[in-house]
């Protein structure tokens, strides 16, 4: 009958997970090969992921075209000590579980080398413990959840640019730089840990710096909503002298397109925290006097006759027909980092090719520069940090959209965490 | 009394908008029996036709009120092409097959769509501000609105009207209804029912697509729309009643009016309003506000 | 299409099947077992579908049975300190199949159509109320799952892919077990009488409610299990696991797989977990479209899904044979 073949299986199974636990403990005890330094590779082969569909192509695309278009030029110059980089693109939709699939697919399967990438917070902290596990160096190069590192320790994961914290608290300085007599707050972010971390941050932050502050309206509209009508009939009513958004993409524009003939920009102060990359998008239709952050110092017109920066914009623009955006500013800050640390190890290993653990050890404090012509420091916890610039938008007839106008740049010491401390306690540990 | 005011307004606009995407919907279904998952792929279908007709226009020059007809034109092509199409090529196959196979050809349908409007649009947003600003704006209790919005909430109630009264008035509109009430009957009296359902499901896609074209200037156009689209518009026309299109206005502004008084009052509840009152209703009233138990034949 | 040719013929394929499976991942190399293993967890998902579907009903919900039972093992990890692997799967399974209990006394009412929103709808609210809890869901950043201990003992760093690759297969294997009982005692026949004529089977007497929710709190208890069994391997559980898309995807498997049989979800969860996988890579932009034709062509043309061709493949197999006992 069928029951007693199904017992019968059952028991060649349990056989068989013996015979496999077996001969698994016996791999188990050969030691792993990547301890010692190696000879050269005939390539390196990175494995880049980022979202080349779905509504995050905004962030995705534009970064796919700064690794592009970088490591053309570092194997123009000859590669990292020689050796040539080859890129392995994927694409990072379909969601963590996908992702976790993909990450894999890309160790085990294309064998690539190290692996930079994502985008998505959630992706980003799927694919830590997996990277962890499989002994892989992954440099996550555009996720902000400061969650990362300051609820884990990872040995091969490190992320070449400052989290959400960055965005917040140098928004509530600036805000308070330009309208110091804030009375009321509001805040409008998608309802998804994004946009509840943003306004926590900035929360806290404008709370600490100045404590009579009102929060009036707090919005948490779904993610990708688009409609906000009574949203912004909401704003309108409750009138703050301050709005925060976290917005991005397509969220942005129906803000915007929704809010701005109906008088939201200027009846408030409205600060688009990751607003940098949607000027060109929103070209001429965006109202002057918003406050625009840029997810770190990346404007590409900050230092803008640096020639580091000024070769990346030049070249950026010339071939992709558009300024680069924060994405590909992070893009290149992991990539370069990568070379660094490898070039850094490799001088210390006397000009042999690193082996992995030797890179890891030369990533760890490393400093290098990147554009808008500055140090990028990559601390000990495997964090980077940065400095910030936030601005106000207004039109200039040299350009098709709104550039930043009122520029602060805020030093990375004074809009990150110090090391080892976590974000929430540093706000709160604030003396002013 | 400012919020009251404001809750009236804006829940009323977003009832507007479900209402356009949920009449098609309940249409369909009221003819047909089947519930078109895909109606949502139809929604952006239309939110992409026309907002490309409008971009294409305004880049003509032409005298800028004219761009609500591309608007409108664009919404009304694309559900004239898509709806004969896939009436005759999906769904005729399948007729009188379990509910079942016919949700899961719906579904097929909205896969296939969704990819079919990436390869047309592509992946980026796109969007047009010029309808939505152009008509300028009004202040009603203190807040500020635009004209437009209170035009969608005009078309909305047109259409519904209108087609309430082609049903009713119109000689095609009580073919439908005797479709609807029998198939075989009306078939034996000689009504082609193949081209009531043809013109049945075009004229869903047509509604479907205008309140995608309507809704686009206040949006960014970008693949996903039909996603959600597609939840709300089922949760209405559970609310209402499965085919009834009183049924679907109500449902549109019983939801659209507690999403605006959530917003307003407790924002935090905003994202689960929907699927609650779906829920809510289902418990105390299965059949709908207006909707009518199916007898089956044994 | 028969269940009769799948017991006559069917003593050598289960154990075909177990060392087939039992043997894939010493000579498949790594990242295809872990796909394998993803397979098989799903696979007992599209089986509880496939059960449903059986019985004359599809939910777009099942999503919501599968994030119970991976958040009740993620929360457990994480508020709770558990990490006993098979204490964690008992408790997950016992609190999706709670979950399917309740749901299932309101649910169980409904056929059709309804019965599909319904479910979609729940979800959702599942879906919301995964999301809006932030601070103790972890909302769309989600709960990382750490590598469980199996039996108190902790899987070594370099087998621990294998490992939980017996695991998942061990634990399905109750799950299949269930399902088989299930579909050859009274309850199973009710369902597909259920099917075919539900007022008939009330006028034989049988509570055609009692069988759907029968039915029911299994396919719940299924799906519970199959997202545990997934989490543990892939890590990280998200709210989009009860979104009403994830289970749309486990009804176009079990689709294809072939909802007539028991190896038909299996078969058809590893066709569709390798055409993700090579389709992603190699057309980002029409692997949508290809899943809606291939769901099309199926349902047209094959409507038992690919264990069809198994089937008939084995139906030929078996009328030769007799051939040559006839002639031989």
């Amino acid at each position: 009958m069928q029951t007693a073949s199904f017992r019968t299986s059952a028991k060649c199974l349990l056989a068989l997970l013996a015979l496999a636990g077996v001969v698994g403990g016996a791999m188990g005890l050969a030691g792993p090969p990547w301890a010692e330094a190696q000879a050269k590779p005939a390539e390196l082969k990175i494995g880049i992921v980022s979202f080349l569909s779905g509504p995050a192509t905004v962030f995705g695309v534009p970064s796919k075209n700064a690794a592009e278009w970088l490591i053309e030029k570092y194997n123009r110059e000859g590669g990292i000590g020689g050796v040539k980089i080859r890129p392995v693109y994927a694409d990072e939709a379909g969601g963590a579980e996908k992702q976790v699939a993909e990450f894999r697919r890309l160790v085990l399967d294309e064998k690539v080398d190290l692996v930079i990438g994502y985008i998505s917070s959630a992706d980003c902290l799927a694919v830590a413990p997996v990277a962890e596990e499989l002994r892989m160096l992954t440099v996550l190069f555009d996720c902000g959840t400061n969650r990362i590192f300051e609820d884990s320790k990872y040995k091969y994961v490190f992320r070449t640019k400052a989290h959400q914290v960055l965005d917040s608290v140098a928004a509530a300085k600036y805000v308070l730089s330009v309208k110091p007599n804030v009375k009321t707050i509001a805040g409008i972010n998608q309802d998804y840990a994004w946009g509840r971390d943003s306004w926590e941050s900035f929360r806290r932050a404008m709370l600490k710096l100045k404590p009579d502050v009102q929060v009036v309206a707090e919005l948490w509209p779904k993610l990708l909503a688009g409609e906000y009508s009574a949203e912004i009939s909401r704003l309108l009513v409750a009138k703050p002298d301050v709005i925060h958004s976290s917005f991005w993409n397509g969220d942005i524009i129906g803000l915007v397109k929704q809010g701005a003939p109906r008088g939201l920009f200027s009846q408030s102060l409205v600060v688009l925290t990751a607003g940098e990359h949607m000027l060109q998008d929103v070209g001429k239709d965006m109202p002057e006097g918003v406050v625009i952050g840029a997810r770190g110092d990346h404007w590409f017109l900050h230092n803008a006759n640096d020639p580091l920066h000024k070769e990346f914009v030049d070249g950026y623009r010339a071939r992709y027909g558009r300024y680069p955006i924060y994405p590909s500013y992070h893009m290149y800050q992991a990539v370069a980092g990568v070379k660094a640390a490898y070039e850094k190890a490799m001088k210390a290993a006397g000009g042999a090719w690193p082996s992995l653990d030797q890179a890891i050890k030369a990533f760890e404090g490393i400093e290098y520069r990147v554009p808008p012509g500055r140090t990028m420091t990559i601390r000990g916890d495997h964090n980077g940090i940065e400095p910030a610039i936030m601005g106000l938008t207004k039109h200039d007839p040299k350009y098709p959209f709104a550039i930043l106008d009122r520029m602060m740049v805020f030093p990375a010491a004074e809009v990150n965490p110090p090391l080892g401390v976590k974000s929430n306690d540093w706000i709160d540990s604030w003396k002013k | 009394m400012t919020v009251a005011v404001v809750i009236l307004l804006d829940g009323v606009l977003y009832a507007a908008v479900l209402f356009l995407v949920a009449a098609g919907l309940t249409l369909v279904y009221g003819v047909m029996r089947i519930l078109n998952i895909a109606h949502g792929s139809l929604y952006a279908l239309g939110a992409y036709a026309g907002t490309s007709l409008v971009l294409v226009y305004l880049k003509t020059g032409g005298p800028a009120p004219l761009m609500y007809l591309a608007l409108l034109a664009g919404a009304v092509v694309a559900g004239a092409i898509a709806g004969p199409l896939v009436e005759r090529l999906l769904l005729r196959p399948i007729y009188g097959r379990e509910e079942v196979v016919q949700l899961l050809v719906t579904y097929s349908l909205f896969l296939i769509l969704e990819d079919v409007m990436k390869l047309l649009w592509g992946v980026d947003p796109y969007y047009v501000a010029k309808p939505y600003a152009f008509l300028g704006t009004v202040t009603i209790a203190g807040v500020r609105y635009a004209w437009y919005q209170l035009l969608l909430i005009a078309v909305a109630l047109a259409t519904g009207v209108l087609v309430s009264l082609a049903i009713r008035g119109t000689r095609l509109g009580r073919m439908i209804v005797a479709v609807t009430a029998d198939r075989e009957i009306s078939a034996t009296l000689g009504i082609n029912v193949g081209r009531v359902y043809t013109l049945a499901f075009t004229a869903g896609a047509i509604l479907a697509g205008l309140g995608g074209a309507l809704v686009a200037p206040l949006i960014s156009v970008a693949p996903g729309m039909s996603v959600e689209a597609i939840v709300l518009a089922f949760a209405v026309v559970v609310i209402g009643g499965l085919g009834s299109l009183e049924g679907a206005a109500l449902g549109a502004l019983i939801v659209g009016i507690t999403r605006a008084a959530a917003v307003q009052l407790f924002p935090e509840i905003e994202l689960a309003t929907v699927y609650l009152i779906m829920v809510a209703v289902l418990l105390f009233r299965p059949r709908g506000l207006f909707g009518e138990w199916e007898t089956r034949r044994i | 299409m028969g269940d009769p040719e799948n017991m006559r013929g069917g003593k050598a394929l289960p154990l075909v099947a177990a060392a087939v499976f039992g043997a894939a991942p010493l000579v498949l190399p790594g990242w295809v077992t872990f796909l394998l293993t993803l397979a098989v967890a799903k696979s007992v998902m599209v089986l509880a579908i496939a059960l449903l579907l059986r019985g004359g009903l599809v939910s777009f919900g099942h999503g919501m049975f599968f994030a119970a039972g991976a958040y009740t093992v993620g929360m457990a990890m994480k508020w709770g300190g558990m990490r006993e692997a098979v204490v964690l799967t008992f408790l997950g399974v016992l609190a999706a199949a709670a979950a399917a209990a309740l749901l299932g006394l309101l649910i169980a009412r409904y056929r059709g159509i309804f019965f599909a929103m319904l479910n979609m709808a729940i979800s959702m609210v599942v879906y919301a109320v995964l999301l809006k809890l932030y601070w103790v869901t972890g909302g769309t950043d989600g709960i990382g799952i750490r590598t469980p201990t199996i039996l108190g003992v902790i899987p070594e760093r370099e087998s621990l892919r294998l490992v939980m690759y017996y695991f998942t297969l061990v634990m399905t294997l109750p799950a299949f077990y269930a399902v088989h009982r299930f579909w050859t005692s009274p309850l199973g026949f009710a369902l597909r009488a259920v099917r075919d004529n539900e007022v008939r089977v009330e006028y034989m007497g049988t509570s055609v409610a009692r069988v759907i929710y029968a039915a029911y709190v299994l396919s719940g208890a299924l799906g519970g299990l199959a997202g545990i069994l997934t989490g543990f391997s892939v890590g990280h559980i998200v709210p989009d696991l009860a979104y009403w898309t994830t289970s749309g995807e486990f009804v176009f498997v079990a689709v294809l797989g072939g909802p007539a049989s028991i190896p038909g979800p299996l078969v058809g969860s590893i066709a569709f977990e390798f055409l993700k996988s090579y389709a992603y890579k190699y057309a980002a932009f029409t692997w949508q479209m290809t899943l809606g034709v291939t769901m099309l062509a199926i349902i047209l043309f094959m409507p038992g899904g690919l264990w069809t061709i198994y089937e008939g493949l084995a139906r030929q197999g078996r009328q030769w044979r007799l051939s040559w006992k006839r002639t031989g």
